[in-house]
């Protein structure tokens, strides 16, 4: 099972909740940190990493003595990654989305395969639980790529160790949080009963809904608010798996870098019972 | 003319509260909020949409089942594994199409539509405290930084035309396509922080990213008395690095209850929190007005 953990909002408590399940999963885990544009999960769970790979984008290079100038490649191109204008051809290697496309195009075979970095990807262990990360390298644009290969390690952890993994998403509800939660068989989705929480976890609804995958709500921050947001659960029939309580004792323990589930038997219960409320809908799901 | 942008990196420090409360501070300027994918400006700001306009960018592949002869061609090529044979033959999941036209330009049936995308809207709005440029992307949906883009070009005209002297932008968080457009051209970067293990190391990823392009940076310290040692960590990163540091704000309920009402925090009564926040924002218009 690949269980993902989404927002909408930034900072209602994603990360809080993934380390916190994390810590105490039943059966073998790997711990996924998809926000590969501000990645938080190794400054909870601690990780030794093992593996690191630099991860690259497939670009194009062009070889200017067989070019024709002919101008398939950036009449196909959509992403204005390269250009021809007489006899004069540019790659603009920033703006490639990887597609290939020009590469199959070009009848001269004038276009090679070249690499632009996209960032790193670490993996290792976390207590007795398995790792992963992406991390976008700073001033690329795209963070789709990047997910699309750790998922892909992902999948090659998964086939070797077996067991869940949980995933850490980017916070928003447009492309890349899209990617983050396309591949999991549950998607978990935080908020926090504040106008902004309330506002974002409806976009996130609209967003998700449609991927027709079991969907629960954790509420953080219990209390803080308004009642709006159980009202629209009641509503869309969506379960709400947890409700943490808002508590300065909580938020304090979070800013020194702990799990929360580790500070207070209460708490501890709470994930627990999550935990088992997750596996309870995926199991619903797949019955149904 | 200025253009200022609240940035964080990480989620959840209170830029849109704190871009409310200096859309209420500031005088002449347009106010913008780039966060197109969740934006949350418009909830403070209750604006009245004065225009409304599509906004389309890129396109969508789409397989005519009638025409399409199940060659799997289209399926080998695509590099975003969006292309699947199910039972009734190949099927393009929207999510995963790039819109990159590779499988329309070889399908040998020529079955493939490629229509354009609506991705969104936007407006021009006004509001309590001026004239409001904003979006919303359709869930699900990409090309943030090109409507980015489209949007600041819009507030910049709309400066241009009111004489303004200020357009002030909230952001999004992260480091991706959406922030790297909000920043270009902008004369001053704010991030919002908070003394966190995550808050520090996504300033430090985005203060990267400023110097990278070569964006002034100041940091405003939000929910300081959190953690102390955090707070010095940041204090002496800053320091070292020579962001000036604006505003050290203590965590308190009274922005969301400001939130509740549908008001900004310098909108209720005055306090302590709320003085260090016109402190802050005197420096900001002068550190705007230094630069470039």
């Amino acid at each position: 099972m690949i269980v993902a953990v989404a927002s909408g909002k930034g900072g209602t408590g994603k990360t809080t909740v993934t380390a916190s399940l994390a810590s105490l999963w039943e059966g073998p885990l790997i711990g996924v940190d998809l926000d590969v544009e501000e990645p938080n999960l190794h400054l909870f769970l601690h990780p030794i990493l093992t593996g690191e790979e630099t991860a690259h984008l497939t670009i194009p290079v062009v070889d200017e003595a067989t070019c024709t100038y002919c101008g398939a490649c950036s009449e196909l191109c959509q992403f204005k990654a390269i250009s021809v204008m007489g006899r004069l051809i540019l790659t603009f290697p920033e703006m490639c989305h990887g597609c290939g496309g020009c590469l199959a195009v070009c009848p001269e075979k004038a276009i090679t395969p070249g690499q632009r970095e996209l960032g790193e990807i670490t993996w290792g262990t976390a207590g007795r639980q398995g790792f992963l990360m992406g991390r976008l390298r700073l001033g690329e644009a795209m963070s789709p790529p990047l997910m699309r290969l750790v998922k892909a390690r992902l999948e090659q952890m998964l086939a070797q160790t077996g067991g869940d993994a949980i995933i850490d998403a980017p916070p928003g509800v447009s492309c890349p949080a899209i990617n983050a939660v396309i591949d999991s068989d549950v998607i978990v989705l935080v908020t926090e009963p504040t106008p902004f929480g309330f506002y974002d976890f409806q976009l996130a609804w609209e967003a998700f809904a449609p991927l027709n995958k079991p969907l629960g709500a954790v509420i953080n921050r219990a209390g803080l608010g308004t009642g709006a947001i159980y009202e629209f659960c009641r509503e869309k029939h969506l379960p709400i798996l947890a409700e943490i309580p808002y508590d300065r004792a909580i938020a304090e323990a979070y800013a020194r870098g702990r799990i929360i589930a580790q500070i207070s038997p209460e708490l501890q219960g709470t994930f627990v019972s999550l935990m088992a409320a997750i596996r309870g809908l995926a199991q619903e799901a797949a019955h149904a | 003319m200025r253009e200022i942008i609240i940035i964080s990196g990480k989620g959840g420090t209170g830029k849109t509260s704190l871009a409310g409360a200096f859309a209420h501070l500031a005088q002449e300027k347009i106010i913008c909020d780039l966060d197109v994918d969740a934006p949350d400006l418009h909830l403070l700001l209750q604006p009245t949409r004065e225009r409304e306009e599509e906004f389309r960018a890129g396109h969508e592949a789409r397989i005519n089942p009638e025409k399409c002869d199940g060659c799997g061609l289209c399926a080998s090529l695509c590099q975003f594994g969006a292309i699947r044979e199910d039972g009734a033959g190949f099927v393009i999941n929207p999510w995963r199409c790039e819109g990159c036209k590779v499988c329309v330009a070889f399908c040998p049936a020529e079955a493939i539509l490629f229509p354009e995308k609506h991705c969104g809207n936007w407006y021009i709005s006004s509001t309590r405290f001026g004239p409001l440029v904003h979006a919303q992307l359709f869930p699900g949906e990409e090309n943030s930084g090109k409507l980015v883009m489209l949007l600041k070009q819009q507030a910049r005209e709309l400066a241009k035309a009111r004489g303004a002297r200020l357009v002030l932008c909230d952001g999004a968080p992260g480091i991706g396509c959406p922030v790297i457009s909000s920043l270009s051209g902008a004369n001053l970067a704010v991030a919002v922080t908070e003394p966190t293990p995550s808050g520090r190391h996504d300033l430090e990823r985005v203060a990267g990213l400023c110097q990278h392009f070569q964006i002034p940076l100041a940091v405003i310290i939000n929910k300081h008395d959190l953690n102390p040692e955090e707070e010095s960590a940041i204090e002496s990163f800053c320091h070292h690095a020579g962001y000036p540091v604006l505003a050290r704000l203590p965590h308190d309920i009274q922005v969301t209850q400001a939130m509740i009402q549908g008001l900004v925090v310098t909108e209720l009564p005055e306090t302590e929190f709320t003085r260090e926040l016109q402190r802050a924002w005197s420096r900001i218009e002068a550190l705007a007005e230094r630069s470039r």
